[in-house]
């Protein structure tokens, strides 16, 4: 059975079966209850910036979902320890952009106690954020900085491109034993689709093939797989067969997906909302160059924001996120 | 509390092993034996061995970049520890974290950590995990006077005192952050002035003096077991060696620093008040000496003798799976 949900309501739904069926699994960050006492008359509670996690704490209790300070680095680096002692945390960092005031206990602490100590801890810990641009939030609201966590050793790092899929993820990313960074990207937050009922894990790793093509390969994930299903829509009106992949996680990274479906199209475009320096992109890029060389019938193109931070206007939010013309221009320099 | 010898002694064994275990590394550090940075805590063992005699194994410690003296007040085998220390596979961390990551937590024993400041946050979530799951461990946290300048000390503290987390933070205030003394970069007299901005109880002890240490603390880990929240214990210390091995100290009174050495060395401290109170006798500490030394040598053997890790061993570890 399947009911239409937002990806928020989906992501709460991820939260409470996780809760419910792990006693271990706690929820904390900025304003996830709500901040003020619950008890008082005439309040009612936030659930978070975007209202994610409301009720989580009407079920769940304060011991389990608890308000931080806005405070991310005692936050993050709390939810460390704690995963490293015995609790499986899902900590909100409520815009990616916020990483520079918490970096250290992802960078130096979660990603590699495990290492360090030679095996013997484990930190099943997850961070969800919201990420990229689309709200005009501005610049230090809008960033996807999903190339940062993707480049650490010892982080997975998760992000879902509809409802459905975040759901599947944030429960299969909840119950992982490594630390996890799960994506929530503006651009899908009001995306409004079937959503299965129950408790059901998609696998970190594997991407999905969401559209079978033979001329070229789109490779998307997050916000911009509506990009590239519509710019697929347009080539196959203009004759052009285009195969769309979701990869849903960055690392692990599902390459032999990529390479396969370089392999049968002779083609490929990654469409990324991120800027272009050291990007998933070009990433994919190197791989597609790297391993996939004779498969190559033209330059693989990488579509992404401009290399800059991204603006407040709305015509200049949209001029700097990646469109579905753009996609289209891509293919057309292709030939 | 009352002491038998027997006990006193044992308390001794744990600081005499600290103490030597230092001294080794100097030598082996010194003769180009072991590589990589080593940060040593001569000098502080009151510290450690007076709070972790409060702490059963359930309780756990998170350490800093000088951390084997934590190590050892927490139980971690001194001989996996010099093994590490080797880089070989027999290490507490098969030889992947070194002097800064010596870690044991089946022992309790969190990490030591190369980042100042980072193992405050991890004891925070020790503790919440207690307060979560509603047993009655406490986790305590120790770093020293250049770390509370930190955001991951403001921010944890914060945090702690909201919640009533069981949490002791024991900040051992050597008098230098690095090589810079307290005085120039830390803008209170006292560490603890810092608790009243995050309405935490805080405590001054004598961190030469066992005794005092371990009343303090055992004060402290009694509330926070009860639910009465974490508390910010300072220990006023002496770094023995510098921030690290070939530090040549020129930024500390010579004077100053012969003075903490020749007269108030921890270990000479206890040996007294236990041999006045008649307790125990110079002859038991000298036994303990030498059985220390002995310990030491067969460590530093056996480490010798042990077989590096083999090369495959760069890539596993990294994560518990890893399927793409």
């Amino acid at each position: 059975m399947s009911r239409k949900l937002g990806t928020g309501g989906a992501i709460n739904e991820a939260i409470a079966i996780a809760m419910r069926s792990d006693p271990a699994v706690i929820l904390m960050g900025e304003d996830v209850a709500g901040g003020g006492d619950r008890s008082k008359e005439g309040t009612e509670e936030m659930g978070g910036v975007m209202g994610t996690t409301r009720g989580l704490v009407g079920e769940f209790g304060m011991n389990r979902v608890r308000d931080t300070p806005i405070a991310e680095m005692g936050l993050i680096g709390t939810a460390v320890g704690a995963a490293a002692t015995g609790l499986r945390p899902v900590a909100e960092l409520m815009f990616m952009d916020f990483l520079g005031t918490c970096l250290d206990p992802l960078l130096n602490q979660a990603s590699k106690l495990r290492y360090m100590f030679g095996g013997k801890v484990k930190v099943p810990l997850t961070v969800r954020t919201v990420s990229g641009a689309g709200m005009q939030a501005a610049a230090q609201h809008s960033q996807s900085l999903y190339w940062i966590t993707t480049g650490i050793p010892g982080l997975k790092t998760v992000i879902p491109s509809n409802p459905a899929d975040a759901k599947g993820l944030l429960l299969a990313s909840i119950r992982d034993d490594d630390p996890v960074i799960f994506c929530e990207p503006k651009g899908i937050l009001n995306q409004v689709a079937e959503v299965p009922e129950g408790d059901y894990e998609i696998p970190l790793g594997k991407a999905n093939t969401l559209r079978e093509g033979s001329d070229v390969s789109l490779v998307a994930f997050g916000a911009t797989v509506r990009i590239a299903m519509k710019a697929a829509k347009a080539l196959e009106e203009a004759g052009t067969s285009a195969e769309v992949i979701d990869l849903r996680s960055l690392s692990p990274l599902d390459d032999e997906a990529i390479l396969a479906s370089l392999e049968k199209t002779g083609r490929m475009v990654i469409v990324d909302e991120s800027t272009p320096r050291c990007s998933i992109a070009r990433d994919i890029a190197s791989i597609c160059v790297d391993r996939g060389f004779d498969s190559l019938q033209a330059p693989v193109k990488c579509v992404t924001a401009p290399h800059t931070p991204v603006p407040f206007s709305g015509v200049l939010e949209q001029a700097f996120l990646p469109s579905a013309q753009d996609v289209l221009d891509a293919v057309g320099q292709m030939d | 509390m009352e002491w038998t010898g027997p006990e006193l002694l044992e308390i001794y064994r744990r600081m005499r092993t600290i103490r030597s275990f230092e001294e080794k590394l100097h030598e082996l550090v010194s003769a180009g034996k072991i590589g990589g940075f080593m940060h040593l805590y001569a000098g502080q063992e009151a510290i450690a061995v007076g709070v972790c005699a409060q702490l059963s194994q359930a309780d756990t410690v998170g350490s800093t970049h000088r951390g084997h003296g934590h190590c050892v007040a927490k139980g971690v085998d001194v001989k996996a520890m010099m093994a590490e220390l080797f880089g070989r596979s027999t290490g507490t961390n098969r030889g992947k974290g070194g002097s800064m990551h010596i870690a044991d937590v089946e022992k309790g024993m969190l990490g030591a950590n190369g980042i100042v400041g980072g193992g405050i946050p991890l004891v925070t979530g020790a503790a919440l995990t207690a307060q979560v799951l509603g047993t009655e461990n406490v986790a305590v946290g120790f770093f020293g006077d250049g770390a509370t300048n930190q955001g991951q000390f403001h921010e944890s503290l914060t945090m702690a005192s909201n919640w009533k987390l069981p949490v002791l933070y024991v900040c051992e205030n050597n008098g230098f952050g690095e090589f810079t003394p307290t005085e120039f970069v830390v803008p209170v007299k006292d560490i603890v002035e810092r608790a009243s901005a995050y309405g935490m109880r805080a405590v001054i002890a004598d961190g030469m003096d066992f005794f005092d240490v371990y009343e303090k603390a055992g004060e402290a880990i009694e509330l926070a077991r009860k639910g009465e929240g974490p508390t910010l214990l300072e220990c006023k210390t002496y770094r023995f060696y510098g921030h690290y091995v070939g530090d040549q100290t020129p930024y500390r009174n010579k004077e100053e620093a012969e003075d903490w050495i020749q007269n108030r060395d921890p270990l000479d401290i206890f040996e007294s008040r236990a041999t006045e109170a008649g307790v125990a006798d110079a002859e038991g500490f000298r036994q303990i000496d030498g059985e220390v030394a002995a310990l030491l040598n067969a460590a530093v053997e056996e480490a010798e003798a042990a077989p590096l890790p083999s090369t495959d061993e760069v890539l596993t570890d990294v994560y518990v799976r890893y399927e793409s």
